[in-house]
C-alpha cells in the first residue's frame, strides 16, 4: 500500500534513500545506548525476564506435581482411566470418561449458543448501533463478565432450571422427542442447563473481545468497500473476514472459561457420571467432580484418581489452546488481511 | 492528634503482647457439620479461659489428613477413622488417636409430594429399594402398604442425593448398608458412593433446593438443616418396629440405646440402633485428639475444654439444632478424656 502511495506522490528511490539514512542514524543511537551501561535497563531487562520465567516455572511445577501425585492411579488403571465410565469411590474403581465427555459437551453446547449471539452483539455494537445505545449496551455486556460464577449458579438453579423443567423441556420433548437429543425425563438440571448457564457466562468475553477486534478494522477497509458500492451487510462481511483471527481468539478464551467453570455448572448439571445422548439427562464435568469430592477424599487412591482428573483437565486445556493457536496461525497465514 | 495515635498504638501493642503471654492457641480442622456448635463453644469457652481456638471447617477428610500430618492440635470428623487411617497417624505422629464424641446429628428424608401431605411413612426396605431404583413410582404397592390412609399419586420418584463428599452421605449409606443386602454388596458406604439412580445436589441446600423444585422427589438432608428450613420429613420404621419421627430426643434415644454395648473407643455407628424410640439414621460427630501429643501444655488445655464440652457445653446443643449426648454416653466419653496424657 505504502509503495503505491509513495510512487504516486514522489520519486520512489529518493524516498528509500531517505529511509535508509534514518535507519542508519537510529542504529548508531542504539549502539551508543547499548555500550553505555545503564543499570535501570539492566534491572528492567532481568526483572521482566524473571517474571516471564516465573510463569514457566509455575506451569512446569504444577504439571510435575500433578503427574507425581496421580502416579498411583495411573499405575493401577493406565489408559483405561480415560475410556471407562465407572466412578466408584467405595470399590476404588475410577474411570474418567463421563467427566471428560461432560466437560467437552457442555462447553461445546455453550459455544453453540454463545458464539452466534456474541458475534451478533459485537457486529451490532460496531456497525449499527447509534452512539447513545452503544455505550450502555457495551457497559452491560462488560457487567455480565464481572458477575461471580456462584451468582450465575444460584440464578440458574432457582430460576432457569425450574423454567427449563416446567416450560422448555416438556414442550421440546413433545415436539422433537423423536430426536434422541431431546428425549428423557425433564429434570430441569442436566446437560442443557449446564450448556445454557455456560453460554451466558462466556458470552460477555466473546462479545466484548470481538467488538474490540472488529472495531480495530481500519476505517479505510470499510470505506473502500462502501466506495465500491457494497451494502452494509457486504462491508460488515469484509470487516468480519478481516478480524477473523481475533474473533477465533475470543472464542477460544470463552471456551477456556467454559471448560474450567466449576461452581455454576455443579449446581445445574445434575452430577451423575453417565454418558447419555439426551441433553435433558444429567451429566458431570471434570471441574465439578473435583469441587464435589476433593475435600472429603481420604484414601490415597481416591486422591490420586482425582488429581489425575485435574491433570486430564490441564492437558485438555493445553490441547484446546494449541488447536486454537494453530487455527489462528493458519487463518492469519492464508489471509493477507489480518496482519496484526 | 498525633499523640493520641501513638498512645493508641502503644495500648494495642501491649494488649497484643499481654494476650500472647496468657493465651494458648489451639488449631483444629475438620468436619463442617458441627461447625456451628464448635464455633459457639470455642467462642464462649475461649473468652472464659483465655484460650484462642482456630477451627477450619474444611471437611472431615481434610481434618483427618491434617491430623495425620500433625499440622493441627486436634481434628474433627463425622466418620470414624478406619484401622488403616489410625495406623497411619500412629506411624507418623507416634501417638494413638482418640475419638471424642461431642454431639449427634441425624439424616432425614425430605420429600415433595403435595398429594400425600405430611408424615409420610417409610420402612427400611422401601427406602433402600427407592435408592436402588427398584421402586420407581409413588403408587407402588409397598409404599401404599405402610401409608394406607394416604393418597399416593401415580408419579415417578425422583431420587436426590448429595453430589459432594459428606459425612451426611456417610451416615446415610451406612444405614442403607445395614438394612439392605443388595446395597451392602453393590454400593457400600462412604462419603461419596456410586449412586445407582438419582440427581446430585451440592450440599444440604442443593439437595433441598432440588427437592423443593421437583414434584415427586425425595432426598436426604441433615436434621438440623431440615428443622431450620421447615422441610417436610418422613418418619422411619426403626429396628423395634415403631415409626419414629426424627427429633432431637429420638436421636439421643438412639445413642442411649446404643450405649449399652458400645465399644470402649466409641468409634461406633449409631444407625439402626436398638430402642423403641430410636431414630434409625443418626451418628456421632467426633473430635480427634492425640492421646500422647507433643505439647503437654496444649493437651492440658484440650482436656479442660473437653470436660467443659461434656457438661456445660451440651446445654448449647438443642438451641443450635444438634442432639446432645445422653448421660450414659457422656460418662463413657469422660473415661476416654481421662486417657489423654498431659504430663
Amino acid at each position: 500500500m505504502m509503495r503505491q502511495w509513495g510512487a504516486r506522490t514522489f520519486d520512489c528511490r529518493s524516498f528509500i534513500i531517505l529511509m535508509e539514512s534514518v535507519q542508519a542514524l537510529q542504529e548508531k543511537l542504539d549502539l551508543r545506548q547499548r555500550t553505555s551501561i545503564n543499570t535501570g535497563d539492566l534491572l528492567f531487562k532481568n526483572l521482566t525476564r524473571f517474571f516471564a520465567a516465573v510463569i514457566l516455572v509455575l506451569v512446569v511445577l504444577m504439571a510435575y506435581e500433578m503427574v507425581q501425585s496421580s502416579g498411583l492411579s495411573w499405575k493401577k488403571f493406565g489408559w483405561s482411566f480415560f475410556i471407562t465410565s465407572t466412578w466408584d469411590p467405595v470399590q476404588e474403581q475410577y474411570g474418567a470418561l463421563p467427566f471428560i465427555y461432560g466437560t467437552l459437551v457442555s462447553s461445546f453446547l455453550a459455544l453453540m449458543i454463545a458464539v452466534p449471539l456474541s458475534l451478533g452483539i459485537a457486529v451490532f455494537l460496531t456497525e449499527m448501533a447509534p452512539r447513545w445505545l452503544e455505550q450502555p449496551v457495551s457497559f452491560f455486556v462488560e457487567l455480565l463478565a464481572g458477575i461471580p460464577s456462584i451468582v450465575y449458579g444460584v440464578w440458574g438453579f432457582f430460576v432457569m432450571v425450574p423454567w427449563l423443567r416446567e416450560n422448555v423441556e416438556p414442550f421440546v420433548s413433545d415436539k422433537l422427542g423423536w430426536i434422541p437429543l431431546f428425549r428423557g425425563t425433564p429434570y430441569g438440571v442436566g446437560m442443557l442447563a449446564a450448556g445454557m448457564i455456560l453460554s451466558i457466562m462466556v458470552l460477555p468475553i466473546i462479545a466484548s473481545i470481538s467488538r474490540d477486534v472488529i472495531r480495530a478494522v481500519p476505517r479505510a477497509q470499510r470505506e473502500a468497500a462502501l466506495a465500491l458500492g457494497s451494502t452494509r451487510w457486504q462491508s460488515t462481511r469484509i470487516a468480519l473476514a478481516y478480524s477473523r483471527s481475533g474473533i477465533i481468539g475470543a472464542i477460544i478464551l470463552g471456551l477456556g472459561r467454559a471448560i474450567g467453570e466449576t461452581m455454576a455448572v455443579t449446581m445445574v448439571i445434575g452430577n451423575r457420571p453417565t454418558i447419555s445422548a439426551s441433553l435433558f439427562e444429567p451429566g458431570y464435568t471434570m471441574a465439578s467432580v473435583l469441587a464435589n469430592e476433593f475435600t472429603e477424599a481420604t484414601s490415597d487412591m481416591y486422591i490420586s484418581a482425582l488429581i489425575e482428573i485435574a491433570l486430564t483437565l490441564f492437558i485438555i486445556t493445553i490441547i484446546v489452546n494449541s488447536c486454537a493457536r494453530l487455527l489462528v496461525w493458519s487463518v492469519t497465514r492464508n489471509s493477507g488481511a489480518a496482519r496484526s | 492528634m498525633k499523640f493520641s495515635k501513638i498512645m493508641l498504638s502503644m495500648v494495642m501493642v501491649s494488649m497484643m503482647f499481654g494476650n500472647a503471654l496468657a493465651q494458648v492457641n489451639l488449631n483444629g480442622a475438620g468436619a463442617t457439620f458441627p461447625y456451628v456448635i464448635y464455633s459457639k463453644w470455642f467462642d464462649v469457652y475461649g473468652k472464659q479461659n483465655g484460650v484462642l481456638f482456630n477451627y477450619q471447617s474444611i471437611g472431615s477428610g481434610g481434618g483427618i489428613k491434617q491430623v495425620t500430618e500433625g499440622t493441627v492440635d486436634f481434628g474433627a470428623s463425622d466418620a470414624a477413622l478406619t484401622e488403616t487411617q489410625m495406623q497411619a497417624i500412629k506411624d507418623k505422629q507416634k501417638s494413638d488417636i482418640l475419638h471424642i464424641p461431642t454431639v449427634m446429628g441425624a439424616v432425614v428424608l425430605t420429600y415433595n409430594l403435595p398429594e400425600a401431605g405430611k408424615d409420610l411413612r417409610l420402612t427400611p426396605d422401601v427406602l433402600a429399594q427407592i435408592y436402588l431404583g427398584q421402586i420407581t413410582n409413588w403408587s407402588d404397592a409397598k409404599i401404599k402398604a405402610v401409608n394406607p390412609e394416604k393418597n399416593l399419586p401415580n408419579k415417578s420418584i425422583i431420587v436426590i442425593h448429595r453430589s459432594d463428599g459428606s459425612g451426611t452421605t456417610n451416615i446415610f449409606t451406612d444405614y442403607l448398608k445395614k438394612i439392605s443386602k443388595t446395597w451392602a454388596v453393590n454400593i457400600g458406604m462412604g462419603t461419596s458412593v456410586s449412586w445407582p439412580v438419582g440427581l446430585g445436589g451440592k450440599g444440604n441446600e442443593g439437595v433441598s433446593g432440588l427437592v423443593k423444585q421437583s414434584s415427586g422427589s425425595i432426598g436426604y438432608v441433615e436434621l438440623a438443616y431440615a428443622v431450620k428450613n421447615g422441610l417436610p420429613y418422613a418418619s422411619l420404621k426403626n429396628k423395634d418396629g415403631n415409626f419414629v419421627e426424627p427429633t432431637f430426643d429420638a436421636v439421643s434415644a438412639a445413642a442411649a440405646g446404643g450405649a449399652k454395648n458400645m465399644p470402649a473407643d466409641l468409634r461406633v455407628s449409631l444407625t439402626d440402633a436398638d430402642g423403641k424410640d430410636s431414630y434409625p439414621i443418626c451418628g456421632f460427630t467426633w473430635l480427634l485428639i492425640y492421646k500422647n501429643g507433643p505439647d503437654k501444655n496444649k493437651a492440658k488445655e484440650i482436656v479442660k475444654f473437653l470436660r467443659w464440652a461434656m457438661t456445660d457445653g451440651q446445654a448449647f446443643a438443642k438451641d443450635l439444632y444438634y442432639a446432645p449426648l445422653p448421660a450414659p454416653v457422656v460418662k463413657l466419653t469422660e473415661k476416654r478424656i481421662d486417657l489423654i496424657e498431659t504430663k
